[in-house]
């Protein structure tokens, strides 16, 4: 797979490091009632689509910037390529 | 029809006529007892063990496509754990060892059971170690194995060299310094222990149905009562999930999140070669694992390409991966050409561990999570997850492959990896 990244254009995948899904970055209240279970949730479960993705990687042998690229699990195409900076200020990015 | 030696030579003089077919292809039955989805290794050897050794006859294995299609017939097995069609019982935790030393135990005795020659040949099984804190930690491995009651034993450099000279003993990088060896190891012909369970089920009478997808469960009160599939609606007691790489999205359906995720694994195999490598070895600084197949291919794998995917292929970078490792390991195979790549859907757990396990929907089972290692445990996987639908609770050795082990702290995380299924 090729990576477009959107600082350094087309990148081979072997200088990333995958994460996993984008939802980790809705790192859940550590103070709120139900912390215990929603760590749980956030940390364990997934929901592991077939279909587009929103997942994170890291440019780890390139600028080491984290990216949100959403890629189709059943065919491997990657549609959209983002820096996780530009998604923070919206958690729409979730999958679901 | 039982396979053995007399029907050989009546077949034989009889232009091969008399062969019936080696399982039916039978009516669909609007009911069954247990119906096991997916029609793999792990499912087939369910529903033979729910019939032979629990004696519950009315079963049914629904599977989407052919039976063996999936990872046991792209093995390396797909589930075929550091293995490519590579049966061990190597673990270091207990929760893990006694139960794959139960597996391995089943794989020696399987063909009898089955009836069918799926060519199980103990050749040994050598991990080699690079480091002395390597070799520390192989060690305290073996000693695991030996008190689970399985067999290991710590080679140093000069038994290797007997076994495998053609080995890169003074790589400047990882020189290799010995290894764990398990004699008892070894490889088995994959495709043969789909068809032999599938034969072997057949036999004592369960129904094995090809082309059937399930749709949906079927819920009422709560309870899990059967099936939707594309050929209707069909009744069950019991319900049992073994669908490897597809469990999230068959779970998905009782509205269940996992702690799976969907990875793929892929496995390489080589031109033809004269015999050069009598068992398995792995090499200890990189993931590489080769075996030779009884066709001459060498045939050999490495990590999945660590990405979720639905789409059984992989990538170069892993190809080249793959390959770097086997070079350091072994420069004699530089020249080999490939022959055949491909890629099957791992269902990669947060721990590494698989889980056998009822859900909190009555009637309703699942046995999943075996990231790439599945194929070795297909027998005591089949055992175990039979016992827990003819009896309605856990056997002692998958009693620790628990669903809810994630909520409640008692992971079985046998690489200390945390919560990342690409790591395991």
């Amino acid at each position: 797979m090729i990576i477009d990244h959107p600082l350094l254009g087309p990148r081979d995948i072997s200088e990333f490091i995958y994460l996993g899904d984008a939802s980790l970055l809705n790192r859940p209240k550590w103070d709120a009632e139900d912390a215990e279970h929603s760590f749980y949730e956030y940390l364990y479960l997934r929901k592991n689509v077939a279909g587009v993705h929103k997942e994170l990687w890291f440019h780890q042998q390139g600028d080491r910037s984290w990216l949100v690229i959403s890629r189709n699990t059943l065919t491997h195409e990657i549609t959209k390529v983002d820096l996780v900076g530009n998604h923070s200020k919206n958690m729409e990015i979730l999958n679901d | 029809m039982r396979y053995n030696w007399l029907k050989l030579l009546k077949e034989g003089f009889n232009n091969n006529s008399g062969w019936e077919k080696t399982w039916k292809n039978p009516e669909l039955k609007k009911e069954y007892d247990i119906i096991i989805i997916g029609g793999g290794g792990h499912g087939l050897a369910t529903a033979f063990y729910l019939a032979k050794e629990f004696n519950i006859k009315n079963i049914a294995v629904l599977e989407k496509k052919w039976i063996g299609g999936g990872n046991v017939g792209r093995n390396r097995g797909g589930n075929v754990g550091r293995n490519t069609t590579i049966i061990r019982s190597n673990y270091l935790l207990n929760e893990n060892e006694a139960f794959y030393e139960f597996s391995l135990k089943l794989w020696e005795s399987l063909e009898k059971q089955i009836n069918y020659n799926a060519m199980v040949s103990q050749r040994g099984v050598l991990n080699v170690y690079h480091s002395d804190s390597q070799r520390d930690s192989f060690t305290r491995r073996g000693n695991s194995m030996i008190i689970n009651g399985a067999d290991a034993e710590l080679y140093d450099v000069n038994k290797i060299k007997l076994l495998y000279p053609f080995l890169d003993f003074d790589n400047a990088r990882f020189p290799i310094k010995g290894g764990l060896f398990q004699k008892r190891g070894g490889t088995v012909r994959h495709d043969a222990v789909a068809w032999g369970y599938a034969h072997a089920a057949d036999q004592l009478g369960v129904d094995i149905i090809q082309n059937c997808e399930v749709e949906n469960f079927k819920f009422k009160l709560g309870a899990c009562i059967g099936v939707e599939t594309n050929k209707g609606f069909i009744k069950a007691n019991k319900v049992g999930c073994a669908v490897a790489g597809s469990t999230s999205l068959l779970m998905s359906k009782a509205n269940m999140n996992l702690p799976i995720e969907s990875h793929v694994l892929q496995a390489f195999v080589s031109e033809s070669l004269k015999p050069i490598i009598p068992g398995v070895i792995t090499f200890g600084a990189g993931h590489f694992y080769i075996s030779q197949s009884d066709k001459g291919g060498l045939v050999f794998g490495g990590d999945i390409d660590g990405y979720n995917s639905y789409a059984q292929r992989g990538g170069m970078e892993t190809l080249e991966d793959v390959c770097e490792g086997g070079l350091a390991l072994m420069p004699i195979i530089s020249k080999t050409r490939l022959l055949r790549m491909w890629g099957g859907v791992m269902d990669m757990s947060m721990d590494g561990s698989p889980i056998i396990d009822k859900t909190h929907i009555n009637g309703l089972y699942m046995n999943a999570g075996w990231c790439y290692g599945g194929f070795k445990a297909t027998p005591a996987s089949g055992w175990c997850f039979a016992h827990l639908l003819a009896k309605g609770y856990s056997h002692a050795l998958s009693k620790n492959y628990r669903l809810d082990r994630f909520k409640n702290g008692y992971m079985i995380d046998e690489k200390g990896q945390g919560a990342q299924p690409n790591l395991h």
